[in-house]
């Protein structure tokens, strides 16, 4: 079977954004990292691979020529294969998704993994479109996986905290989120490995987007203005907490 | 002129205050307001449905929410009422149906988390990178789809018309995934994304069983329950309590950070906290920056003194 995991190449969580041009951010000195809920994709998938006897991972992406990076990670975990749709053009999900499932489509699918959101735009649509494109079920929020005799059950959370039970046939989109697993580090020799590793160039023309016609774009990108710095109640604690809340009532108006 | 639809969540039957948030935005618009909602008994909340156009009633035997049955559902009530704005909230259950219908319409766009809209002048606001920037987006397409952060919506009573009731059933096709087990939530409390209040523990905490005095905290205020990434990460409390960049991003009036160091990812999931509360025994820590008012001490101290004091001053 061909596990396949979509990734995406986003800002370090630690990463301080400066907007440029009014509509995008300065990419000067910034870390870029794969999406945190990807490499829970990527241990599962990894995981599976080393259960099903035969199985081979490959690792997709779409984004510039910097996205390789990204790719380079997954090959350095464990996976075999990996295909960058590369382009400098912004897509929105569903023009994304419409791409990834074309070139996911030429890779002979099995399991699909991807994070459960990526933490740049902060949406959680690109596994539900990608679904819909390669009519295939999915499973969003995952905590929980099991493959056997051809047949995925995942637990996911639906509310909060309700948890619900799925059993889906192959292919079949599989969204991560924390507490799937425990990602592992890239090993030394897995790095070096990773380099050796052909990746497969595909434009968005080969995935049949001939013309981006997006049909959501940011106008305008900015931050919001810092708050003002707060009080330091300087006290024993017995006064500090009287002060604290007759603040919170009187000042602040919030109980 | 187009008629907006809003999405109604009943939790356990329960009308939630982010509905009413959204019907007020909808009513704010000026156009012909539809509200659908999951109910076999829908007189129930003929109070909060006043002032509007219709109401789109979907009945059936199971109304228990299946993503599928709910998105296939959704979709085709779009789609036949042609309701070309569409709203619902920003919580658990939407960012799980909303993305489903968005998918089902071919000609549909959704804006998640959106806080800040005009349908004439086209503009959608959205926090991205967990709201360390504020993005104005343009939708051009033929359905335009948002799901509301709660808390940013004010709600206004208005209009005493009582709507029509049109009943729907449920779409329900072949699914191609099976449910096999349906767990409930087992908490009590508010969901955090729509908590007014929120009281949140980082790793000064120091263990599980300390989260004891933070529910005690919570249980006066009746607030939600949350953590640092630090404190979850070490196990002292579950991922569904994380706030931050790689967990929920909440909007409180009053959030309250004990043994919270104030990391930048934690903080961008809080920021828009009307009031932020601090109690920490390094001075140093970033959180002092943030908070609008912060003690330094022991939490083991503070947190049980507040509560005290609290509960005196209810």
């Amino acid at each position: 079977m061909n596990i396949i995991v979509c990734v995406k190449q986003v800002p370090d969580t630690e990463a301080v954004l400066q907007v440029k041009d009014g509509k995008t951010i300065n990419e000067e000195g910034i870390k870029w990292i794969v999406n945190p809920y990807d490499e829970y994709a990527v241990e599962e998938a990894l995981k599976q691979k080393e259960k099903i006897p035969g199985s081979t991972v490959t690792v997709i992406t779409l984004g510039p020529n910097r996205a390789e990076s990204a790719l380079r990670t997954g090959l350095a975990m464990g996976a075999q294969n990996a295909v960058h749709i590369e382009t400098d053009e912004l897509t929105d999900h569903k023009t994304t998704a419409k791409a990834l499932a074309n070139a996911i489509k030429q890779e002979d699918p099995g399991i699909v993994f991807m994070g459960k959101q990526a933490i740049d735009d902060d949406s959680y649509l690109t596994h539900v479109y990608l679904a819909e494109y390669l009519e295939a079920p999915v499973a969003t929020n995952v905590l929980g996986f099991n493959y056997e005799e051809d047949k995925v059950t995942v637990e996911r959370e639906i509310d909060e905290g309700a948890r619900e039970k799925i059993e889906m046939q192959i292919p079949c989109i599989v969204a991560a989120t924390k507490g799937l697993n425990e990602p592992r580090y890239p090993s030394l020799m897995g790095i070096m490995k990773a380099k050796k590793i052909p990746i497969k160039k595909l434009t968005l023309a080969d995935v049949g987007i001939s013309e981006v016609n997006n049909k959501i774009r940011t106008e305008k990108l900015y931050s919001l203005p810092e708050k003002p710095e707060g009080k330091v109640i300087e006290d024993e604690p017995e006064t500090a907490v009287k002060t604290l809340v007759k603040l919170l009532k009187e000042e602040a108006k919030v109980l | 002129m187009a008629n907006i639809g809003v999405y109604i969540e009943l939790k356990d039957d329960q009308f939630k205050k982010s509905n009413k948030e959204a019907l007020s935005a909808a009513k704010k618009t000026g156009k012909d307001v539809y509200a659908v909602l999951f109910s076999n008994n829908p007189d129930q909340y003929a109070d909060q449905l006043k002032g509007i156009t219709k109401v789109i009633c979907v009945k059936g035997d199971d109304l228990t929410y299946d993503p599928t049955v709910y998105g296939d559902t959704l979709a085709a009530i779009i789609t036949q009422f042609e309701l070309k704005d569409f709203l619902g909230i920003h919580s658990a259950q939407g960012k799980d149906l909303f993305p489903r219908v968005a998918a089902k319409i071919e000609n549909a766009t959704l804006l998640g988390d959106c806080v800040c809209f005009d349908l004439e002048n086209n503009t959608f606001t959205k926090p991205v990178y967990a709201g360390k920037l504020l993005s104005d987006f343009v939708i051009e397409d033929e359905y335009r789809m948002l799901t509301l952060r709660p808390n940013v919506f004010p709600v206004e009573e208005g209009g005493a018309d009582t709507p029509e009731i049109v009943d729907f059933e449920p779409v329900k096709k072949e699914a191609k995934g099976k449910i096999v087990e349906v767990v409930k939530g087992q908490s009590k409390r508010v969901d955090l994304t729509e908590a007014e209040i929120i009281v949140s523990g980082g790793r000064g905490i120091k263990s599980k069983e300390n989260f004891s005095i933070l529910e005690e905290l919570a249980d006066v205020l009746g607030a939600g329950l949350g953590a640092s990434r630090a404190a979850v990460d070490a196990e002292y409390a579950t991922y569904d309590m994380q706030v931050g960049q790689t967990g929920k991003v909440v909007n409180p009036k009053l959030y309250i950070a004990c043994g919270i160091s104030g990391a930048i990812q934690h903080f961008v999931g809080m920021k828009t906290s009307k009031v932020i509360v601090a109690i920490n025994k390094d001075s140093e820590a970033p959180i002092f920056k943030k908070a609008d008012y912060g003690i330094v001490g022991d939490l083991f101290k503070i947190v049980p003194l507040l509560t005290e004091e609290l509960k005196k001053n209810q």
